[in-house]
């Protein structure tokens, strides 16, 4: 039982006298199981999944149960493997620009301008201003929508329904600001190696300004309705918590290992993208559990906002700039040009037909996924195609550490741990 | 900050000819270390004071066009207190037969699965990994190491052959024989899997 003082609604039902929720039914196994040996006699072996709405994904989970005790959680994956690693290794990098869309699919922005950097650090090469502010603005459009979509479904898992519509709304109208920007609600595809796919269009700031300063009061709906909420903290606090060794063991990213108390945000910690002249706190949790997880994953929503106003406010400034690097070995030429300049047409004619040349090298490039840690590594060997092209997923990471947290836990309980992971089948099986 | 990492010079005084060579690419810090002392290394560069690469950030490997050259695996590592990355590779020789490097699943548990995808993709066995077997592909996959350079891009079967093979398969197999040990069905199993069981036999490595 965790020793939080929470300050608790008034009558909500399961709190004891001293304030602490209780939750005598839903309780973690005290350690060796002995709570439940009547029950535990016999091993039981139970699948979840791959079909399981609680999986989030075509995850399948082989449980040992002893009584409602889970001994041992197997997990298996790969039901949605499709070879990105490989099929990148016969494109061009920009034609690999499309399949870092559907790797982590709740966040596709951030995935583009992941890729883009790395391939821009291979190169050496330095972007535009404008292009920098319109890439923070992708990355925390991408995190705000997913951490919409973690707190949607985790909600359902734990019984709470209505601030799943309520965030599904939210991430709706972002989701028609990417359409607007890209012409794709998913695979948007927005970023070109030294570049963007387009700029904004006319009039769009004020969409993610209205945006904006309407979210806020959105987060503190959910605010209202879970961090004091009875069953939501009887559901969450103690349960699959790991300390900040374990969780740097297990070689954790993003919310889940700043749930416990460790202090690493790659924005913070290996800048990119001008994210130091940013202003915004990053939350450190302190139990480690799926609450701290759930209260990071809130903060960081509200800090997103905050950087996109921030970003808007620079993006006034910047009207008018260029959004690609001027190098036309590097960025087609305008349709216009190309067409009426002779020397335009051919570089044009090389960048189609040859693609972008990166000079033989490797560089590993780790952005601030919603998940975790994305980073990609890239091998080239001087041609238009990488000879390896690596993604570091943090879903699949995080996910490795789901039988530490299980093991002991009841069965009740692996659901909402496994949401508190917040995988994406997407990426974990690429 | 100068490019070259300050690892290094102690990394070469305290294991000499271990350390192969260094390069830096990309303002990166690259050591390639000889795959008998690979573990004394990233167990060195974990624990020694000053060094402290206490986060292991990603476990991969590289192989290249040229068939000549050495299967690379890559560990990039971080120290979270010291804000310092450092990217360690051990070359293998493709021409030698089976390709091992020691497990550093003792040093990290985060190299649990790294591990096995490196193994599932490139054929790399991780000796001391107490669970190496296939991840993303399953089990049974029987065309070879997906993202070698001589696997070709769909596989070495043709379609006629995989799709024979899906049919083929029986889709009662959905546990893994280690699963079945924890149920009864392990009495029903055919004795000679039971004895492949009691062995620990996993996968395609004994």
């Amino acid at each position: 039982m965790s020793l939080r003082t929470v300050e608790m609604a008034l009558a909500t039902p399961g709190v004891d006298a001293a304030g602490h929720p209780t939750r005598v039914p839903l309780g973690v196994a005290s350690g060796d199981g002995t709570y439940h040996e009547d029950l535990g006699a016999e091993h039981m072996l139970v699948n979840i999944g791959p079909q399981h709405p609680a999986t989030h994904g075509v995850l399948r989970l082989v449980l040992e149960l002893e009584g409602e005790t889970v001994k041992r959680c197997i997990p298996h994956i790969g039901y949605l493997h499709s070879g990105f690693e490989k099929l990148g290794e016969y494109r061009q990098y920009n034609q690999i620009i499309p399949l870092t869309d559907r790797t982590d699919y709740l966040s596709p922005m951030a995935n583009n301008v992941g890729f883009a950097l790395a391939v821009e650090k291979l190169m050496g090469l330095e972007i535009t201003e404008r292009c920098k502010v319109l890439r923070v603005i992708a990355c925390e459009m991408s995190r705000i929508i997913s951490h919409l979509v973690w707190l949607g479904t985790t909600g359902i898992d734990l019984g709470a329904f209505t601030p799943f519509l309520w965030s599904f709304q939210e991430r709706e109208r972002i989701y028609n600001l990417q359409e607007a920007w890209t012409g794709a609600r998913l695979t948007t595809s927005l970023t070109r190696v030294g570049g963007m796919m387009a700029d904004i269009p006319d009039g769009w700031e004020a969409g993610l300004r209205e945006f904006t300063s309407t979210f806020p009061q959105t987060l503190a709906e959910v605010d209202t309705m879970f961090t004091r909420n009875a069953i939501w903290i009887g559901r969450t606090q103690g349960v699959g918590a790991l300390t900040a060794d374990e969780a740097i063991n297990l070689s954790l990213s993003g919310p889940m290992l700043r749930a416990s108390g460790v202090d690493y945000d790659v924005r913070k910690d290996r800048p990119y993208l001008d994210y130091e002249s940013y202003d915004f706190d990053v939350l450190i949790g302190e139990y480690g559990d799926i609450y701290d997880r759930y209260r990071v994953r809130l903060e960081e929503m509200t800090q997103s906002n905050r950087i996109l106003e921030q970003a808007l406010t620079r993006l006034e400034r910047l009207k008018g700039a260029p959004i690609n690097v001027s190098d036309p070995r590097v960025v087609l030429p305008p349709k216009s040009r190309a067409m009426s300049d002779m020397e335009a047409m051919i570089f044009h004619f090389k960048q189609v037909m040859e693609g972008v040349k990166p000079p033989a090298g490797e560089a590993y490039m780790g952005v601030e996924n919603p998940k975790g840690e994305l980073g990609y590594y890239m091998v080239s060997d001087g041609t238009a195609k990488p000879v390896r092209w690596r993604i570091r997923p943090p879903s699949f990471i995080n996910l490795a550490s789901l039988p530490t947290m299980c093991e002991g836990a009841l069965l009740s309980d692996v659901i909402a741990i496994n949401a508190s992971v917040d995988i994406v089948m997407g990426e974990v099986d690429r | 900050m100068s490019p070259l990492s300050p690892s290094v010079a102690p990394l070469r005084s305290e294991f000499g000819s271990a350390i192969e060579r260094h390069l830096v690419s990309c303002d990166q810090t690259i050591v390639y270390v000889s795959r008998d002392r690979s573990h004394d290394v990233l167990a060195w560069l974990r624990d020694t004071a000053g060094q402290e690469f206490n986060y292991l950030t990603d476990i991969t490997a590289v192989d290249y066009r040229d068939s000549e050259r050495p299967l690379e695996v890559v560990y990039q590592l971080r120290s979270l207190g010291r804000k310092a990355d450092l990217r360690i590779k051990v070359a293998l020789d493709k021409r030698g037969g089976q390709l091992e490097v020691r497990s550093v699943y003792d040093l990290w548990r985060g190299a649990d699965w790294l591990e096995r995808e490196v193994y599932d993709m490139f054929g790399v066995a991780f000796v001391g990994h107490p669970d190496l077997r296939r991840i993303l592909m399953w089990e049974t996959y029987a065309e070879g190491f997906p993202l070698r350079k001589d696997f070709p891009l769909r596989g070495h079967f043709s379609r006629a052959e995989q799709t024979r093979q899906a049919l083929a398969a029986n889709p009662e197999a959905h546990y893994s024989l280690e699963e079945l040990s924890i149920a009864e069905e392990y009495g029903e199993l055919p004795k000679e899997m039971q004895e492949r069981l009691a062995k620990g036999e996993r996968g395609f490595l004994k």
